[in-house]
């Protein structure tokens, strides 16, 4: 080729896609990269493959039937999205839960955001090309599904709360269970550490690489770990205590870097504090109802009710305009996943291919929950 | 600020602002959609107020009009605020575009102008976001009509 052509081809830039079937996506994602070379220039997000406008179902839905769909937006966050619906609509007819499922609710989020937390661990590990995370992670994890299965008889898509409680009350192993879990969890949390936090070529591959500076993470509205990587404090269970949050003490975990590892760390230490949060509440857990009862077919009053709740991945708001019937006349839900996408592309600019796999491991996205 | 401190910061603005009278959750402000854009702007950059992050954005189809809100917190002051602004022309319902305030409604103001059919002046990038550039009508529209609906069983 003639230097000229060359020349021509240097300049150009070109176009990649990533997915929709890429393995790191953790989903039906496809980003288009605009590249130079191997360095990303733009990264324009292209949604919808798994839209299945839950918020147009809602409308003819009842309000039970709402809290089963919000299970299939994050399913990793299940259990947080369902309490957000029940919430709202306990805040709608005016209905105040016992201390017991308070503190039951709780519990089962904080399990949970660990079980999420350690399946991210291990999937970020596996897309940086570390296989012994993924194991790791999946192992800690099954321990969780375990409770999980015997408290309510699923092992992902919970469906546990209802509005006015929960559906059954706990086994009476239940405490136990937890109990051994959290003995066990404690040794092997710091494997975690030994395998990747400390880890030369893990650090090498996230210190430094897709900062999202703090202003930009509250204009893009970046929330969860991924945002107080960055310094943006919104721990919505310290702003709006709900449920039992406002009787253990936990502290907000904060970075200021806003780089990959700054949200990996994050992510690690909000499971120490998971942890601590269960412990305070596994031997008070109050006597009382476990589901008050409520009407077979819940009609909020005419108005507007909002919830916000700290999922795994961030705030998840519930928007529920009533117009006083048994459906809603338009429910949103505000999801953490859609406006973190939003912020890939000012963290990716200037990255090269591969660090682009290590931002989206770290945002932690969950694609049901961005297309909804 | 409480909320009526917030109410005599925001009147002071000079802009036509209406409250409603129920009772709801947060302070709510009915502003024109012409003046909306002006009334953000002195929400986010006005010290007192401060409004920086806005956490969500949604439409609504009311069938005689449409109407967007926006709900909004500041960090700093840690309190928050509801705008609402009703667009009356249902067939070509435009309004300005906050992205040069909060960034987070690029993909917000999308996912509105995809499922309801309201256009924003002067965003950057307004394209169907969920759905096929080719696809007829706007789905979350109250009058919309699915000819092959999996939802009605």
């Amino acid at each position: 080729m003639s230097t000229e052509v060359v020349n021509k081809i240097k300049e150009q830039e070109y176009f990649i896609n990533m997915g929709p079937q890429h393995p790191s996506t953790h989903g039906v994602l496809r980003l288009l990269l605009s590249l130079d070379g191997e360095t990303i220039k733009s990264v324009e997000p292209h949604l919808g493959y798994i839209h299945r406008s839950i918020e147009k179902m809602c409308e003819k839905d009842t309000y039970k039937m709402i809290v089963h769909l919000t299970d299939r937006m994050d399913y990793l966050s299940c259990h947080m999205n369902n309490e957000a619906v029940c919430l709202a609509v306990e805040k709608g007819i005016e209905l105040e839960v016992s201390d017991r499922v308070k503190v039951i609710r709780t519990i089962m989020s904080e399990l949970t955001r660990l079980s999420s937390h350690q399946l991210w661990w291990g999937v970020m590990g596996m897309d940086l090309g570390a296989i012994t995370s993924f194991l790791y992670g999946f192992r800690d994890r099954e321990m969780i599904t375990d409770i999980f299965e015997e408290t309510c008889g699923a092992r992902l898509t919970m469906n546990y709360n209802v509005p006015g409680g929960v559906m059954f009350d706990i086994p009476d192993n239940f405490q136990t269970k937890v109990k051994e879990f959290i003995t066990y969890f404690r040794k092997k949390l710091p494997e975690y550490d030994d395998l990747l936090s400390n880890n030369v070529i893990f650090k090498a591959r996230t210190k430094g690489v897709g900062i999202l500076s703090k202003e930009d993470a509250i204009s893009y509205g970046v929330t969860g770990p991924s945002g107080r990587a960055s310094g943006f404090s919104c721990d919505i269970r310290k702003k709006n205590p709900y449920s039992a949050y406002d009787r253990v003490n936990f502290k907000e975990i904060l970075y200021s870097e806003g780089d990959c590892f700054a949200r990996y760390k994050a992510r690690i230490d909000e499971m120490w504090e998971s942890m601590s949060i269960i412990e305070q509440l596994i031997d008070n857990i109050p006597e009382g109802c476990a589901r008050e009862t409520t009407r077979a077919v819940i009609k909020l009053p005419k108005g507007e009710f909002y919830q916000t709740v700290e999922t795994a991945r961030g705030e998840f708001g519930v928007y529920i305009i009533s117009d006083g019937k048994k459906s809603p006349y338009r429910l949103k839900f505000r999801s953490p996943g859609f406006s973190t996408l939003n912020a890939l592309n000012t963290m990716a600019k200037g990255c090269k291919i591969a660090d682009l796999v290590a931002i989206m491991s770290t945002i932690d996205l969950v694609i049901p929950d961005i297309d909804r | 600020m409480n909320s009526q401190e917030l109410k005599t910061k925001i009147e002071s603005f000079g802009i036509e602002i209406t409250f409603p009278e129920e009772e709801s959750q947060f302070l709510t402000l009915i502003v024109n959609p012409n003046q909306l854009h002006q009334l953000a702007k002195q929400l986010k950059e006005n010290i007192d107020t401060s409004f920086d992050y806005m956490f969500c954005q949604t439409g609504i189809d009311w069938l005689e009009n449409m109407e967007v809100v926006y709900h909004l917190r500041s960090t700093s002051k840690e309190h928050e605020v509801v705008v609402r602004t009703q667009i009356t022309d249902r067939e070509n319902p435009t309004l300005d575009s906050v992205y040069d305030l909060w960034k987070t409604a690029d993909f917000h103001e999308r996912e509105i102008f995809d499922l309801l059919g309201i256009r924003f002046n002067n965003h950057p990038d307004l394209r169907r976001i969920f759905l096929d550039d080719d696809w007829e009508g706007y789905p979350l529209r109250k009058d919309y009509v699915d000819e092959i609906n999996i939802v009605e069983l």
